[in-house]
């Protein structure tokens, strides 16, 4: 099981990664509502993976994945942002994001970018 | 604003409620409106624009219909709360969707709710602002977009 973080202001959103999200595969341990209550909750607890919205009030999104991959270089960020230029993904794949989803999103489509994220750790474990 | 602008809010909008299934949405003819408390529903979520442009985009919609949004999107709790996290989380989608063709100095703020009376953006200028009818289901709701 991987221990997930969820990450979003919206309320609406994070009870949404927390319906579609294979519970065989991740054990949510918690959700903050701005990256800097995901940074307290890092701190608090061991998280391998962590879904990021980016436009949050106080640290926003791409703060936060600097800080976390600093803070854990194989933590593995997922970002689910309504922000979908190019240049933006660009961006957060630099900083430390593995992956990026688009609001709005299927189940489906959360599903299969979080398995991708960790597949490989996965097909070593098997 | 030109007709190609307002179609990449209109393809916003077409994009958040096929995601939200079953019937497609039904946008009307873009009108003008020097306020936008003249189209104002039950809530509105309000976003700041700022960098390239400036100005701002409205969602405003009936209790109705963010109480059906929530449920079809799998929600059970409609409560006033959720309604305005709601109301806020898809004036950020559709407005942060425009990005892919703004591009990324189309900077956007986080949503300012409000319940009857909108969160109101000062004007920088006389620019009217554009109202684009949405019509899912039998609700109607309104996409405000203030640009200079």
């Amino acid at each position: 099981m991987y221990r997930l973080l969820i990450v979003d202001d919206s309320k609406l959103i994070r009870q949404k990664i927390e319906r579609e999200c294979d519970q065989n595969l991740f054990h949510i341990v918690g959700s903050a509502i701005d990256g800097s209550q995901a940074l307290s909750l890092f701190f608090q607890q061991a998280i391998d993976v962590v879904t990021m919205d980016l436009t949050m009030p106080e640290l926003d999104g791409i703060e936060c994945i600097e800080s976390l991959v600093r803070l854990d270089p194989d933590v593995k960020i997922l970002v689910i942002s309504a922000l979908n230029d190019v240049a933006t993904g660009m961006e957060a794949l630099e900083k430390g994001a593995m992956g990026f989803v688009t609001k709005p999103f299927s189940g489906s489509e959360l599903q299969s970018a979080l398995c991708e994220l960790v597949e490989d750790e996965l097909q070593v474990r098997l | 604003m030109k007709e190609e602008k307002l179609k990449i809010f209109i393809d916003s909008i077409v994009k958040y409620f096929h995601y939200a299934g079953q019937t497609s949405v039904k946008i009307g003819s873009p009108f003008l409106i020097k306020d936008i408390k003249e189209v104002t529903a039950d809530y509105t979520g309000t976003i700041s624009i700022s960098g390239d442009y400036q100005g701002a985009c409205y969602f405003t919609a009936p209790s109705a219909l963010l109480k059906h949004l929530i449920l079809s999107i799998g929600e059970v709790d409609t409560s006033d709360s959720m309604m305005q996290d709601a109301v806020g989380e898809v004036a950020n989608t559709m407005s942060g969707n425009a990005r892919r063709r703004l591009g990324k100095k189309f900077i956007i703020s986080t949503p300012k709710v409000s319940k009857g009376a909108p969160f109101v953006v000062d004007k920088k200028s006389d620019a009217h602002i554009y109202a684009i009818p949405i019509n899912w289901k039998s609700y109607k709701a309104t996409l405000g977009i203030h640009l200079n």
